[in-house]
């Protein structure tokens, strides 16, 4: 009788997941099969292959957010470690999760201000005698704002799990010759793998698809998968072809996923 | 023989909390040491500082003469079995016991050698490709003593190795760890609050409580022989009863006189006076030293414990092989040798010399 009562409470997350992810995805499929004028066809996914620029698109995005990636990695790592031998570690984690409470544009309107012409930034180089730079449309400046925004996220798992490292794992590989440098490489940067995993996760999936952020900081130079989506659906009106890149978006996703999966153990059945 | 490990003066301060208040000890190399006192005492505190995860406020630590305060703990010719075992869950048996010998760079066969002759010597030959999330609670406590014996270590300390095991296990460890310890004749420092676990295993005892070495000696002296209260009542169950100690070999406590075999204390001093469960023997009421009744008994297996209310309405605790009746009377009956007197406020020093005096007398006597 339990059973069939707790059964129910599932009922509102079904229909959420049923509405809002199974029915979209389904949606996606379909219609990235139809051209433009809503015939069944294969030509959306011959263009995606056959014409470079989808193809360069899609390189673009990946070698995008992997340095993304790489950038909040070296900074968040190095970051968290310290954030978690220090006294206040609940403040400063407070301070690094505070930004992700902004909304994303206003934060980029903020980077246009610094970063414009005669933003604050330019008025300092032009104080120390350098003179105003063209920062804003580079591939710099996008950058360092896709960066910007996703630091948190690669910093958050990491610094769970490193606070999660038995601290006598380390006392131990101390304790048996290892001095701190090997005892680093042995065991802390091993056992913190998992949320480096689920910061490459949370930073590299959601920059595949960034798209606001190419038009106001990259001046859409930069096209990614996300900006091609987003002109599809909304300036030329290929919903088809939209679909087509969203369907390559989310197998590029999964693909993530699983080069990042957490390995298995090396566990097996023993004779004994 | 010379000392391995000696603390002079040490002391350790937390802010204004006094963790270790100027703690003075010698280890000697190839005897089993027992660090006892219940939590908090500074026990754990002591290894730690003997390991070098934590340095001195105050004194010198040395080791085989040199001092080793700010020696990093990998610098150290000693090696831990963490509380917890703390073995590395992502390597295999084999590789947690070759750890120490892959960072110093040993070559596979050494290493290979090795780590066979460790498991061999906890009784794990095999095991060597197990992953530890295979192992049992005994065979990760196993693992973690190869691995730290894996460093040919010249002391081995353990904190409380054996406080996860159930009874049987511990039993069967405590057993195994001394025959290791004579075997390779190395130095072991065993953290515990089991009172029977520290008689069993060492050779020399420390009683701790407080940040403070209340007592030490061999299992056998520190039974008899307890300093005062907090050791009496730490090391077994007793009876301890208020007393006074009227002169030599002749002490009164709930007004009678007793024959003893204590001295060297003034006349008519304040004393407690310790009676041992296992001591007192039920008799008659006539032929008892002692008149109590009966309040409750319990099976242990191998005696009964039965406690019992005199009629100054004093609590006792007492072991016998034959069960007896609730609410009878029954007599006490205890040998001179079993009354033990612990003066009180009486420092360590003072004590060694007060029993050092009097068992010279008795010599000259005999």
């Amino acid at each position: 009788m339990k059973t069939r009562y707790s059964a129910y409470y599932a009922l509102p997350y079904l229909f959420w997941i049923v509405l809002f992810v199974i029915a979209p995805l389904g949606l996606l499929l379909v219609q990235s099969f139809n051209n433009i004028g809503g015939h069944w066809t294969l030509a959306n996914y011959q263009t995606y292959f056959k014409s470079g620029t989808y193809l360069r698109m899609t390189f673009n995005s990946l070698w995008f957010s992997f340095l993304v990636t790489m950038v909040t990695l070296i900074i968040a790592y190095p970051a968290a470690y310290i954030m978690t031998k220090l006294k206040h570690a609940q403040f400063w984690l407070m301070l690094i999760i505070l930004p992700t409470w902004i909304n994303l544009l206003l934060k980029a309107y903020a980077f246009i201000g610094l970063f414009a012409q005669d933003g604050s930034v330019n008025q300092f180089l032009t104080l120390i005698g350098i003179g105003p730079q063209q920062i804003m449309f580079t591939n710099v400046a996008f950058m360092i704002v896709a960066a910007y925004i996703e630091l948190p996220f690669m910093m958050m798992p990491i610094f769970n799990a490193l606070r999660e490292l038995d601290p006598s794992l380390i006392n131990a590989a101390r304790d048996l010759g290892a001095n701190s440098r090997q005892t680093f490489m042995k065991v802390i940067f091993p056992y913190s793998l998992s949320g480096v995993r689920a910061g490459v996760q949370a930073v590299f999936i959601p920059t595949l698809s960034l798209f606001m952020l190419t038009r106001l900081i990259g001046g859409n130079r930069v096209i990614t998968l996300g900006t091609a989506i987003e002109e599809h659906f909304l300036v030329t009106q290929n919903w088809g072809m939209g679909s087509t890149i969203g369907i390559i978006l989310i197998i590029a996703m999964f693909l993530t996923m699983y080069l990042t999966r957490e390995r298995k153990g090396r566990g097996k059945q023993h004779a004994k | 023989m010379g000392a391995i490990i000696e603390f002079k003066g040490v002391a350790l301060t937390y802010g204004a909390t006094e963790v270790l208040k100027a703690i003075n000890l010698t280890i000697e190399p190839g005897k089993f040491y027992t660090l006892l006192g219940p939590s908090g005492s500074g026990k754990t505190t002591i290894l730690r500082l003997m390991a070098g995860f934590l340095q001195p406020s105050a004194g010198n630590i040395l080791f085989e003469g040199q001092q080793i305060n700010t020696v990093p703990p990998e610098k150290r010719k000693v090696n831990t079995v963490f509380q917890n075992y703390a073995l590395f869950p992502n390597l295999n048996v084999y590789d947690n016991v070759a750890f120490g010998m892959t960072i110093k760079g040993k070559s596979p066969a050494e290493k290979a050698a090795k780590v066979d002759e460790m498991l061999h010597l906890v009784k794990l030959d095999g095991y060597g490709q197990w992953e530890i999330s295979e192992l049992s609670g005994g065979q990760q406590q196993r693992v973690a003593i190869a691995r730290a014996l894996a460093n040919e270590p010249e002391v081995l300390l353990l904190d409380e190795p054996l406080s996860a095991l159930d009874y049987k296990l511990r039993k069967e460890m405590q057993r195994e760890l001394r025959s290791i310890q004579q075997r390779l004749g190395i130095t072991f420092i065993f953290v515990t609050h089991d009172q029977e676990e520290a008689l069993a295993m060492s050779d020399w005892i420390f009683v701790m409580n407080d940040g403070k070495i209340v007592q030490n000696g061999s299992p056998v002296d520190i039974y008899d022989e307890p300093i005062n209260h907090f050791v009496a009542d730490f090391i077994g169950e007793s009876n301890i009863i208020p007393g006074v100690m009227k002169k030599d070999y002749l002490v009164s406590f709930l007004g009678r006189d007793f024959e003893n075999v204590d001295g060297g204390m003034r006349p008519n001093e304040p004393v407690e006076v310790v009676l041992r469960p296992e001591d007192l023997d039920i008799v008659s009421e006539e032929a008892g030293k002692l008149v109590v009744t009966i309040d409750d008994q319990s099976f242990r297996g191998d005696y009964y414990e039965i406690s019992a209310h005199d009629d100054d309405l004093n609590q006792w605790q007492i072991q016998a092989t034959n069960p007896v009746e609730i609410g009878q009377r029954a007599g006490l009956y205890f040998d001179p040798e079993d009354i033990h007197i612990m003066r009180l406020h009486e420092d360590e020093a003072a004590f060694d010399a007060r029993i050092e005096q009097y068992v010279e007398d008795e010599q000259d006597e005999n």
